[in-house]
């Protein structure tokens, strides 16, 4: 008995777009998640692209100062708020129940209202850029004084509206994640079995649910400074400006690795499948994940070194101490490879691009933690090289790692592997010639989110350098989005588990039914569909078995297995 | 064979999966609310945060202001009495009992919104007082940790008047009230929170 046979569902799904409008479905919802954060990824893109012309040569050539702190701001808040977190968010949404043997997720109408708020927040922040005073421009950190009435209009109350909503929306799927991982799991799917991705959602998920709501209350403090005559964050009248930075930090540095694991989730799927082998120290990623996820919150004020009034050496030493687990993933993943039989498909390439640009974002990471060093190198662009080689080197590349990876599930065709190593290797140039010259303007000075520099501060090549590699990452979308385009209606038909996959959602059909599953593998280890390939016993004597099991179900254990 | 593999032959489905323990909407709940202490959680910490930084707390011109209410011992009272009247409500329809669910309920809703009444009696003589929002950062702490736990009360009052009308329609029932489980938890956390901020702004 290796398989559990199921009733059928009636089909849920009506007909076109108002199946898309009103859908619970888990997978649906997964992939409108998807489809929403990518349009915000092309939008911010667009905004990097204006920041990068502007800095490409010294002198303000396109955009007033005014307009350029709008653009970075912008750029910020989308790619973390609308992108980043959302996309994640999404790829858990598709995977996390059919990766545990669920037919949905546990609240599927609160899904539906978690998806919902973000295209809503996303349009009411940009609608900033038609108010008088423009969007929001006291940068995605919104600092006070900065983020006060006195120096920012009504788009920083849209920012604060729409901010808000993301952070319900966040809290909300987290409660859904928590409660779909710990009450919906197959018969058989016990914790530690459960997939790397199910585990890295579940931590992210309780990193929302404590994180998120102290920034909505930070927001709501900063909103009623600004349109009640609040005095939370302004100095001047009697707030306390350091407050927003440890509310807001709060949030924010555990939001990093919201950010970041379920990426890691993503490239700890892709690693064993494609290298032939299972994850190396199943149990040590899961503890490495849980320790990332503890130590994330005692981290915050080392965003706040130079502000004098937190004790260095403590946060120093915890930010110091979360290389430990992240080196432990790391050593994972370099010993997951090591000795496979690699398969270089696109989902692994780009996971293999997440593990050596994360490298570099981890080490110059740990740079910054040293606090003079952190004296010289604050808000220089050392800071947005080191957050880029994370954010986008990391998070990005698992990103599109797990969109080559699950396309073939969701849409039951293949993407073009040659477009996606077109699109890789543009990527991965454009990257590396973008953020790695930043690492050496911020150690001659150059500070951040400013829209001019003197020529003869000598930054001009390598400002110029960044602007030719931000272009051509801009470019590597394009085959991306061609290759989505063509593969839609004409991609290689995928069938159900074209990578010969190890987790559940590879036993049900591409895409899968609405109910997911026709019938559940047995579950004895963290690779379901690998030990169904690899059964020792042949298909006949299955077979016999379970109809012995359907004559007797009670008593049709699975004796002969072991 | 362990116990799990036996499991494999049980009919998969929505039913297989509520296994024992705690249910999906109290799960859920327990989530929401610790959610919700973390938000309180920040706004204590900001009003911990300004009260520290001023010399004299409160401030010397709001220092006799909060006391000239007489109703806030009673509203708290009010409150901290119907967690229990919504704890009598659970125990009712745990046995069943649809009338006294209805009855407890009923009065939790009744307390819930007389303390909304009293709060809003509070503001606007404080308010005559000088005691406002943009006064300065006691002000701002007072009206926005009060003010945003009265929108929680307002919400549990809401929760628990759609309890009290599925209750009335004969929808709960020893087997099926999650409902009721859930909104008291909710109403108990509304109490514990006003208990922790009637300390911190009239006691301590």
């Amino acid at each position: 008995m290796a398989t559990t046979a199921m009733t059928p569902a009636a089909s849920a799904y009506r007909a076109g777009l108002y199946e898309w409008l009103t859908t619970t479905d888990h997978k649906k919802i997964g992939i409108l998640y998807l489809v929403n954060s990518l349009i915000f990824f092309f939008v911010g893109g667009l905004l990097a692209l204006a920041v990068r012309t502007e800095l490409a040569m010294p002198g303000i050539q396109f955009f007033k100062e005014v307009v350029y702190n709008q653009l970075f701001t912008m750029h910020a808040s989308f790619m973390l708020f609308l992108f980043v977190i959302p996309i994640l968010a999404g790829f858990g949404n598709y995977a996390v129940p059919l990766m545990i043997g669920a037919p949905d997720m546990a609240f599927p109408r609160i899904n539906a209202l978690s998806f919902w708020m973000l295209p809503l927040a996303g349009i009411l922040m940009a609608t900033g850029f038609l108010t008088n005073g423009g969007a929001a421009a006291a940068g995605w950190t919104s600092y006070s004084p900065l983020a006060e009435k006195a120096y920012s209009g009504m788009g920083t109350d849209l920012w604060i509206v729409a901010v808000i909503l993301i952070g319900t929306s966040s809290i909300l799927g987290a409660i859904n994640f928590l409660v779909t991982i710990f009450k919906m799991r197959a018969p058989g799917m016990t914790m530690f079995r459960m997939p790397i991705m199910v585990w890295t959602m579940l931590v992210t998920s309780v990193l929302v649910l404590l994180a998120t709501p102290v920034l909505a209350s930070a927001l709501i403090m900063l909103f009623i400074d600004r349109n009640y005559g609040g005095h939370f964050f302004d100095p001047a009248t009697g707030g306390n400006a350091i407050l927003w930075q440890n509310v807001f930090w709060f949030y924010s540095h555990p939001a990093v690795y919201i950010m970041v694991l379920p990426a890691m989730g993503i490239v700890s799927e892709v690693l064993p499948v494609f290298s032939r082998k299972p994850l190396f120290g199943y149990k040590a990623f899961v503890f490495a994940t849980a320790g990332i996820g503890a130590l994330g919150f005692s981290v915050w004020a080392h965003h706040m070194f130079t502000t004098g009034s937190v004790y260095l050496p403590f946060f120093s030493l915890m930010t110091f101490l979360i290389a430990i687990p992240t080196g432990v993933k790391m050593f994972n993943w370099i010993a997951t490879l090591f000795r496979g039989q690699l398969t270089f498909s696109t989902p692994l390439i780009f996971a293999l691009g997440f593990v050596s640009m994360f490298l570099i974002g981890g080490i110059n990471g740990a740079f910054s933690a040293v606090v003079p060093v952190d004296f010289a190198i604050h808000d220089t662009y050392w800071v947005v090289a080191h957050l880029h080689y994370v954010l986008f080197g990391g998070s990005v590349f698992g990103v599109f790692a797990g969109v080559y990876y699950w396309f073939p599930k969701m849409t039951g065709r293949m993407l073009n592997e040659g477009l996606g190593k077109v699109q890789f290797v543009l990527m991965f140039v454009g990257v590396n010639l973008t953020f790695f010259p930043m690492h050496q303007l911020g150690l001659v000075g150059m500070p951040r989110r400013i829209a001019d520099y003197s020529s003869a501060a000598g930054w001009n090549d390598l400002n110029l350098l960044a602007t030719v590699g931000s272009f051509i990452i801009g470019a590597s979308m394009l085959p991306f989005l061609w290759n989505v385009f063509i593969s839609l209606s004409s991609g290689k038909p995928a069938g159900d588990d074209p990578w010969e996959g190890n987790t559940l959602e590879w036993a049900t059909s591409s895409p899968p039914p609405p109910y997911n599953f026709d019938r559940l593998p047995e579950i004895r280890s963290e690779r379901p569909v690998f030990d169904l390939r690899h059964r020792p016993r042949p298909e006949s004597a299955d077979l016999q078995l379970a109809a012995e099991a359907s004559a007797a179900p009670e008593s049709a254990g699975p004796a002969g297995h072991h | 064979m362990t116990s799990s593999t036996t499991a494999m032959t049980t009919e998969h489905g929505a039913a297989a999966h509520a296994r024992g323990g705690i249910s999906n909407p109290i799960l859920g709940m327990l989530l929401f609310i610790t959610s919700e202490v973390m938000f309180f959680a920040g706004l204590f910490a900001a009003y911990f945060n300004v009260r520290a930084a001023g010399p004299i707390w409160p401030p010397l011109e709001f220092a006799d202001k909060l006391h000239i209410f007489p109703l806030v011992g009673p509203a708290t009272v009010l409150l901290i009495l119907s967690s229990f009247t919504c704890q009598v409500g659970v125990w009712a329809i745990r046995r069943n009992d649809r009338r006294g669910l209805t009855r407890a309920i009923a009065i939790t809703v009744i307390l819930g919104a007389t303390f909304l009444v009293m709060q809003a009696i509070d503001y606007t003589s404080l308010y005559a007082e000088g005691l406002r929002l943009d006064a300065g950062p006691f002000g701002s702490t007072y009206y926005t940790l009060t003010g945003f736990h009265g929108a929680h009360v307002l919400g549990g009052v809401i929760m628990l008047s759609v309890v009290l009308y599925r209750s009335l329609s004969g929808q709960f029932s020893a087997a099926h009230h999650d409902m009721v489980e859930a909104t008291s938890m909710y109403w108990h956390f509304v109490d514990v929170v006003w208990i922790a901020l009637f300390s911190i702004l009239y006691i301590l």
